[in-house]
């Protein structure tokens, strides 16, 4: 049981007597006991909450240079980036820092998806981390919008009309979206708006996942409950640490980027001015949504691709009753953990096949990998759980290596 | 929290008395948030102003047989197309009951020759191709929609790919000879 320290410095003490928020942190983040086998994966938690911050940061002071009105959005984003002191600096890392963003986030979903972080007593930690990337996903598309480019407008009218798919409600549920007739200047003031808006709910819902997070604690590369002091180190200074040397070869390959190849994740069409009357021959969406979009556009109708699309994501917060197995991490389950693999490679198909155009044999390949992204959830997670011999299971975090001794 | 422990013990008549007042506060608190919310959502449809750029008159004199034009209305292309005999021959040759949105051709013209509709593809709402003469028209001769691969044929009618409608039919109205107002 946690015993709060008696503060020496008699500010702190006034100050915490008041609001115990030097209690706390000193609780969640200094002895917070985390197992003590967690391995490099778990960096990228610490690592998106980092980005998130570079996001709003970046994004705030964006915010004071840029216009949302259609005649001067595209022109104030090419001012801030030759006029404005450092304004390309903070656009391509806000830019570039988007790309980062979801690469941690899909390497921590899948570090969850392999240890089985998602079971017993988590499912609502994976709730929220679920309703993050949604949040995210929605904040990424409205930004992306914002420089009226042509990527963005366009962008901005596929994502919309698939709202207009849903049978009676769906064409006023586009007018809503739009304010008006087509994606237009209401458009683009309420998605500045919004956009300004979702970090900040992503924010709260980050601090919610946390809570969670600490209510049950980690979980770790075995997948076992870890019992007693044994199995536990300090967070600080252990994992403080190893959080920032993993932040230091984060933050080097995002410079990479930001220096050297600031367009590398970009679409060129988003350089030339939203021409309303003229849609780019091949339009994509950013990397980031590329599977997603392979799973609409392989269901030969338009409802049922958009629900297939959505789907895929809501079809998560069932996960950790899909999976039937009580062993949480893939290493003790040797089936499953070539399932894993496959699936991982499924969802980069996926990603290919969402940036080619709509021909074969890109249309069979990604309809193949769309059934088999809903088969492996569906059908092969349940059965393999069901059927499966897992390896037996190491007696307690510190036995392995108790026992060696 | 205090109170409501003092409360607790309470007998049952009063309790359910006061459980009546609690859900009928609730109730009332319920469906007052919503009749608040219902301004904000409203503020998020087209305003007036909007609503009010409502028609374009358009000189069609110079467009000869076989071209069209494009013109704004509402913030969204509108294709004008002058059709051909054959044209006119291939939209009307073709078996209604087949299509997947039923539709004669003369449901969607006042004249023949002149093919009036809103240019946005009914799937996503990207701007299909074939107004220019290099555009590709698609397997009907009519428009290509380069997003997901949707087929039109002479009469706007989707024939193949994802999109579920015909291209629409906005509110028009011949002038005279050369003059068409939409809207
Ligand atoms: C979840 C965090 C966020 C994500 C994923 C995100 C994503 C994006 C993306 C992808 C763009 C388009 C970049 C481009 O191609 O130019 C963008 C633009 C923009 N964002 Fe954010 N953003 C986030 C947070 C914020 C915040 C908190 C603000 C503060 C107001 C902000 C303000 C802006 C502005 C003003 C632009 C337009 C300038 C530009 O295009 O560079 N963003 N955002
Ligand atoms: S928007 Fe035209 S085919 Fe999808």
């Amino acid at each position: 049981m946690y015993t709060p320290p008696t503060w020496n410095n008699k500010a702190v003490k006034w100050f915490d007597d008041r609001l115990p928020i030097v209690t706390l942190m000193h609780k969640e983040l200094i002895v917070y006991p985390a197992p003590k086998n967690l391995n490099y994966w778990w960096n990228f938690g610490s690592l998106a909450g980092i980005a998130l911050v570079i996001m709003v940061a970046t994004g705030i002071f964006l915010a004071m240079n840029y216009t949302a009105h259609v005649d001067y959005a595209f022109n104030s984003v090419e001012r801030i980036m030759r006029d404005v002191n450092y304004g390309w600096l903070l656009r391509y890392i806000h830019m570039n820092g988007a790309s980062m963003f979801f690469i941690v986030v899909y390497i921590h979903v899948f570090r969850g998806l392999y240890y089985g972080s998602y079971k017993a007593p988590r499912e609502v930690l994976w709730w929220l981390g679920i309703v993050i990337m949604l949040l995210m996903m929605a904040s990424a598309f409205m930004g992306y919008v914002l420089p009226w480019g042509q990527m963005s407008f366009w962008g901005a009218t596929v994502i919309t009309n698939l709202f207009s798919a849903f049978p009676v409600v769906g064409e006023s549920i586009v007018t809503l979206l739009w304010g008006g007739f087509s994606v237009a200047n209401p458009t683009l003031n309420r998605f500045f708006a919004l956009h300004y808006l979702f970090p900040m709910i992503l924010f709260a819902v980050v601090f919610i996942h946390l809570w969670a997070l600490h209510a049950k604690k980690s979980n770790n590369p075995l997948g076992i409950d870890a019992k007693g002091p044994n199995d536990f180190i300090p967070f600080h200074p252990y994992y403080t640490v190893k959080d920032a040397f993993g932040l230091g070869i984060f933050l080097m390959i995002f410079a990479y980027f930001v220096f050297f190849q600031p367009n590398f994740f970009g679409e060129p069409d988003n350089y030339i001015p939203a021409n309303p009357m003229v849609t780019p021959p091949h339009i994509v969406p950013e990397w980031y949504f590329l599977p997603f979009y392979a799973i609409l556009r392989s269901v030969p109708d338009k409802l049922g691709g958009v629900l297939a699309m959505f789907g895929a994501i809501l079809i998560l917060f069932i996960l950790p009753w899909l999976d039937t197995s009580k062993v949480r991490s893939a290493t003790f389950r040797p089936i499953f953990k070539w399932f894993f693999w496959l699936f991982l490679a499924d969802c980069f198909v996926l990603g290919y096949i969402g940036a080619q155009g709509a021909e074969e044999p890109y249309v069979t390949i990604g309809q193949v990998a769309t059934v088999y992204y809903f088969l492996h959830l569906l059908v092969i997670v349940p059965l393999v759980g069901w059927f499966e011999k897992p390896r037996p299971l190491p007696e307690s975090i510190s036995a392995p290596v108790t026992t060696k001794a | 929290m205090a109170e409501a422990e003092n409360t607790a013990p309470t007998t049952g008549g009063e309790s359910s008395r006061r459980d009546f007042l609690i859900y009928g506060t609730s109730a009332l608190a319920a469906v007052g948030t919503a009749l608040a919310v219902w301004p904000f959502i409203s503020s998020m449809n087209p305003a007036a102003d909007t609503l009010a750029l409502a028609s374009t008159e358009v000189d069609i004199s110079a467009v000869e047989d076989g071209q069209a034009i494009t013109v704004v209305w509402r913030g969204k292309p509108v294709f004008i197309r002058h059709r051909t005999e054959e044209n006119i021959e291939a939209a009307r040759s073709v078996d209604v009951a087949e299509l997947r949105d039923p539709q004669t051709d003369e449901d969607r013209v006042k004249e023949a020759p002149w093919l009036i509709m809103i240019g946005v593809c009914t799937h996503l709402g990207c701007i299909p191709l074939g107004q220019k003469d290099g555009d590709p028209k698609g397997d009907f001769g009519g428009w290509f929609c380069p997003c997901h691969g949707s087929h039109y044929d002479t009469s706007g009618r989707i024939r193949k790919g994802p999109a579920p409608l015909n291209l629409p039919i906005p509110p028009y109205a011949f002038l005279d000879d050369t003059t068409v107002k939409i809207g």
